[in-house]
């Protein structure tokens, strides 16, 4: 068992972790967090167990259980394993990866070192955003042991993070999805055992390794332990990333990013391929026990708040019609069927009084969901039978053609 | 015990939706508003559970498509 903490420092206390080093340069990453520890891989992998960390990509995959996949027998052989931090964040609501790199790079490097390390004899790659490149550019020639790791701008669409895209940028190929028969943890990139994570679950890895998991779980809930990053946006103010305990209340989520809950009709949870929860519920929990009545996860931490005032069907119509134009292009039923839910969605939104549109919208989610070859489909479906259950009414009023909302 | 169950394998990137398959395991397959395969097996999405004396005619199918987009997977 770990738990040993580091001795010239003392771990972060209350739910600033992540973002608790006052710059982002190596001398002060190293005053406020200590060095980051050789780590022993059994020793690491059993941290990451008993800490609960789950991936903050939007998967939320036990960070544990992804480097345990990595064949034994592959390590054995002496394989060079490929571990790649991920940072494309092509969701347009998300930008708590791109905030990471710029406060707090050297947490995210540690724990690419820390997992390629554990893995030992390893390719590592940092896939970033343009925007950030600059800065973890900078990071990584602040010091010596970051040299092997190569620096990668991602490609900028909505399906860029997702991880075979991913694969196939770094191969030098379209970085789109592919259809694959092998997991990337056998066969990845050049066929290497790949393991890929966000770079939020990397900075929390970390923190694990210094401070170990009983330090991790003091925070958040049993089912949501530790904390993460958020990116908030509604109430017409731009967007807010900020690092919350895990299972925080959404109303008060919004009220610290100076966003009054009360004038929300509701809480998209999770991005454009999230669900919503309705300002009825109350003060819901961000975490996965809490969420699982709407259909919704933590996923990636990102909250956009819908205004009262204006119409959630206008606005969903506004992001189906973006993702039908995000698809990957490859997969027929995904490119046509996200392109016919969103003008049947766009339809009622505008206000065709036309009582068939919400089936008609329900039986096109239900014919694309898991027909494509990644999930994006799917993603798209689940918002928008959402939008239908909890803006239900916001739907009939369309119909009957009493809709009073603001639609623009 | 269940029977081993095998499945066909729907590569969507490949896919072109002429629909040659459907007309070779119309019991297992329609076409969706677009021509492209649709499984009967509700929920089956891109793996289509293929009954034992269907086997032969999933064979063929993998053997026929246009675009090596079908890969049957044997169940053990
Ligand atoms: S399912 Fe859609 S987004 Fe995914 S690979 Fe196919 S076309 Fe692209
Ligand atoms: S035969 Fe092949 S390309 Fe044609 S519809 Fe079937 S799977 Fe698609």
């Amino acid at each position: 068992m770990t738990g040993a903490v580091a001795s010239s420092v003392t771990a972060p206390v209350g739910t600033t972790r992540l973002t608790s080093a006052p710059a982002a340069d190596f001398a002060t990453h190293l005053a406020t967090f200590g060095p980051l520890p050789t780590s022993n891989p059994a020793v690491l992998l059993s941290a990451l167990h008993d800490s609960g960390l789950e991936g903050r990509g939007g998967g939320a995959f036990p960070a544990w259980r992804k480097l345990a996949a990595v064949p034994g027998r592959e390590r054995a052989r002496g394989r060079r394993v490929v571990v790649i931090g991920n940072a494309a964040e092509g969701e347009p609501l998300s930008s708590k990866d791109a905030t990471l790199l710029t406060v707090a790079p050297h947490l995210v490097i540690d724990g690419l070192l820390a997992v390629a390390e554990s893995l030992n004899g390893t390719a590592t790659y940092l896939y970033v955003r343009s925007s950030v490149l600059g800065a973890v550019s900078r990071a990584l020639g602040e010091r010596r042991d970051a040299r092997k790791i190569e620096l990668r701008e991602a490609a900028d669409s909505f399906v860029s993070g997702e991880a075979s895209a991913v694969v196939s940028a770094l191969a030098g190929r379209r970085p789109v999805p592919q259809d694959r028969p092998f997991l990337l943890t056998e066969s990845g990139l050049a066929g290497r055992p790949t393991l890929l994570h966000n770079v939020e679950t990397l900075a929390h890895i970390a923190l694990i390794a210094r401070f170990g998991p009983a330090w991790f779980r003091s925070r958040g809930t049993a089912s949501d332990p530790g904390t993460r990053l958020v990116t908030v946006t509604g109430g017409g103010r731009p967007s807010t990333v900020i690092e919350i305990g895990g299972g925080a209340g959404l109303n008060d989520v919004f009220r610290f990013a100076g966003i009054d809950p009360a004038g929300l009709s509701g809480v998209l949870v999770g991005g454009f391929h999230g669900a919503w929860v309705p300002a009825s519920a109350g003060n819901v929990r961000l975490d996965r026990e809490d969420l699982a009545r709407f259909g919704a996860t933590p996923g990636a931490g990102i909250l956009m708040g819908q205004d009262a005032r204006h119409c959630p069907l206008t606005v969903a119509s506004a992001i189906a019609t973006y993702l039908a134009g995000e698809t990957a292009g490859q997969c027929g039923p995904c490119v046509n069927g996200l392109s016919a839910m969103a003008s049947v969605l766009s339809r009622l939104a505008r206000g065709e009084r036309d009582p068939s549109l919400p089936a008609e919208l329900r039986r096109l989610a239900d014919l694309v969901t898991g027909r494509g070859s990644c999930h994006y489909p799917d993603g798209t479906a689940r918002f928008v039978l959402s939008t239908l259950t909890v803006f239900d009414a916001d739907v009939r009023a369309h119909l009957a053609g009493t809709c009073r909302k603001e639609h623009s | 015990m269940t029977a081993p169950r095998s499945l066909l394998h729907i590569d969507w990137t490949a896919c072109d939706g002429r629909g040659l398959c459907t007309e070779i395991l119309p019991e297992l397959l329609a076409r969706d508003d677009w021509g492209y395969p649709l499984a009967r097996t509700r929920g089956a999405g891109s793996d289509v559970p293929v009954q034992e004396r269907l086997l032969d005619a999933a064979s063929e199918a993998v053997a026929l498509c246009p675009r090596q987009a079908l890969r049957l997977v044997l169940g053990t």
